[in-house]
């Protein structure tokens, strides 16, 4: 969306009306992601419960930006950065439904954990979530302020999310080699990382879209991507 | 290869009177292709539809510095036939304007002026055909020498263009052909554009963007008598390179 205002403060008005929405969603996902590892981290099953609760507010809204993003297109017919804008949300719409999707799991496999004994003090997970959150709230920034060199430092970051899952599902495997009693809990854990391994899928997915956005540029599926 | 060039203008400027209309453009016409040109009143570029068949000659003052070929002849030297320009490069206007005589005369009036006239039965081939280019002819077959007048507005105005191809031009400028026009005459004259375009080279002077989007393969956007960007249509309406495009397209103007 091109800074400058548009004539028509009716669909100035509904442009910006869609882009809020979208900023309150990922918040919202952004939120539940935390809170669904710190329900885990600190124990809390309290917690774990809520953050799966708020998933509805996420679909509801997914559900909100898609018919205005359908009334825009209908109604305004946009063209050029517009007409990108509104590409870009309703293709990230889905990414942000889907992240709220992940902290919802990662809330129901917390709720199960919390009911056994720690199986080991938790490290490298907490590490793996910051790193994950960060991730994701550079591609929702730089989605907020079309910011593609944001977007493309994201993609590229998005491998330290992979190695940090291969190194968590190495150490678990130890512990189930070790003792086979600890199985169940460690497939949870595993469970967890791989979901934070996800949202930073998610999150580079946003990032294309950014470079999109800004540029008119497709750079998914390595096309155009500059590496320098 | 180079890409072919039906009409080349090159660092054209051009003055009515004192008051300069067009400042140094330059462009390539694609044969066989729709070219749409866009911007805001007064920006120039009826006057630029208009020098390509040199319709401007006819007002008083009026002076073009610069250099407008049609395949590679220029059209402004003095050995250039003005007649026989018009005649490979017609035009179409906002307004229908048929004759007030018949639809078969309307439409055989050019080819009689041009002296092509001969036997009964070839122009009445020529009258068909063109009528068919036009897709006016399933509608006016029963009628042919009804008066024009009698036609509706988006018939006429099929009917100006069926006029203008039976002298067989190589170009056709149209000047906000389906402004007047309710939507379905518009679909009408959008659909005939993009049939034409395999054998003419069309240039559309339009106000709608959407329609220029719609039917044009190039678009040139022209603002206070500059050409600010020329590209094709699909770059222009989903990223454009120029900032003002951008900022006309979407409606961030003025």
């Amino acid at each position: 969306m091109p800074e400058r205002e548009h004539t028509s403060k009716h669909y100035e008005q509904q442009l910006r009306e869609l882009k809020n929405k979208l900023l309150l969603m990922s918040h919202k996902a952004e939120q539940m992601i935390s809170d669904s590892i710190r329900s885990l981290v600190e124990r809390r099953p309290s917690l774990a419960e809520e953050v799966i609760g708020r998933d509805d507010e996420i679909d509801k809204l997914e559900i909100e930006v898609d018919e205005l993003c359908y009334q825009i297109l209908a109604l305004e017919q946009p063209v050029a950065g517009d007409l990108r804008f509104i590409a870009t949300a309703m293709k990230i719409v889905k990414d942000i439904e889907r992240i709220g999707d992940i902290a919802v799991n990662i809330g129901e496999r917390a709720t199960e954990l919390i009911q056994e004994p720690e199986l080991k003090r938790l490290i490298d997970l907490p590490i793996m979530a910051e790193a994950a959150q960060k991730i994701l709230k550079e591609s929702l920034d730089a989605f907020v302020n079309s910011d593609a060199e944001l977007a493309k430092k994201v993609i590229f970051n998005d491998n330290v999310l992979d190695d940090l899952y291969e190194q968590i599902f190495r150490e678990l495997l130890t512990y189930m080699l070790e003792d086979p009693r600890s199985i169940s809990r460690a497939i949870k854990l595993i469970f967890i990382a791989k979901a934070l391994e996800r949202v930073g899928d998610h999150s580079a997915n946003i990032a294309e879209m950014v470079v999109f956005l800004v540029k008119g540029q497709d750079i998914r599926h390595g096309t155009h991507l500059d590496r320098g | 290869m180079a890409e072919p060039v039906k009409i080349s203008v090159s660092h054209v400027n051009f003055y009515y009177g004192t008051n300069q209309a067009l400042h140094d453009v330059s462009v390539q016409i694609r044969p066989q292709c729709v070219t749409a040109l866009i911007g805001p009143s007064g920006c120039g570029k009826s006057t630029f539809l208009r020098a390509l068949n040199r319709m401007n000659d006819l007002i008083a003052g009026a002076r073009l510095e610069g250099k407008v070929e049609l395949d590679g002849e220029d059209i402004y030297s003095d050995q250039m036939d003005v007649i026989h320009l018009r005649r490979r490069v017609g035009m179409i206007f906002q307004r229908s304007n048929p004759f007030p005589m018949s639809i078969y005369d309307n439409v055989a009036y050019g080819v009689r002026v041009n002296g092509i006239a001969g036997k009964r039965l070839q122009l009445d081939e020529i009258v068909e055909r063109t009528l068919r280019a036009a897709a006016l002819w399933e509608e006016v077959k029963e009628r042919l020498h009804r008066s024009a007048m009698s036609l509706s507005g988006g018939q006429q105005q099929r009917l100006c263009i069926a006029r203008a191809l039976a002298v067989e031009p190589e170009v056709l400028l149209m000047d906000e052909p389906a402004s007047a026009l309710d939507p379905i005459s518009t679909a009408k004259i959008e659909e005939l554009i993009y049939n034409l375009k395999q054998n003419y080279t069309i240039i559309v002077v339009t106000h709608n963007m959407q329609q220029a989007a719609r039917i044009s393969d190039e678009t040139g956007f022209f603002l206070t008598g500059r050409l600010v960007e020329f590209n094709e249509t699909k770059r222009i309406f989903t990223a454009p390179a120029n900032r003002e495009t951008e900022d006309y397209i979407t409606g961030r103007f003025g």
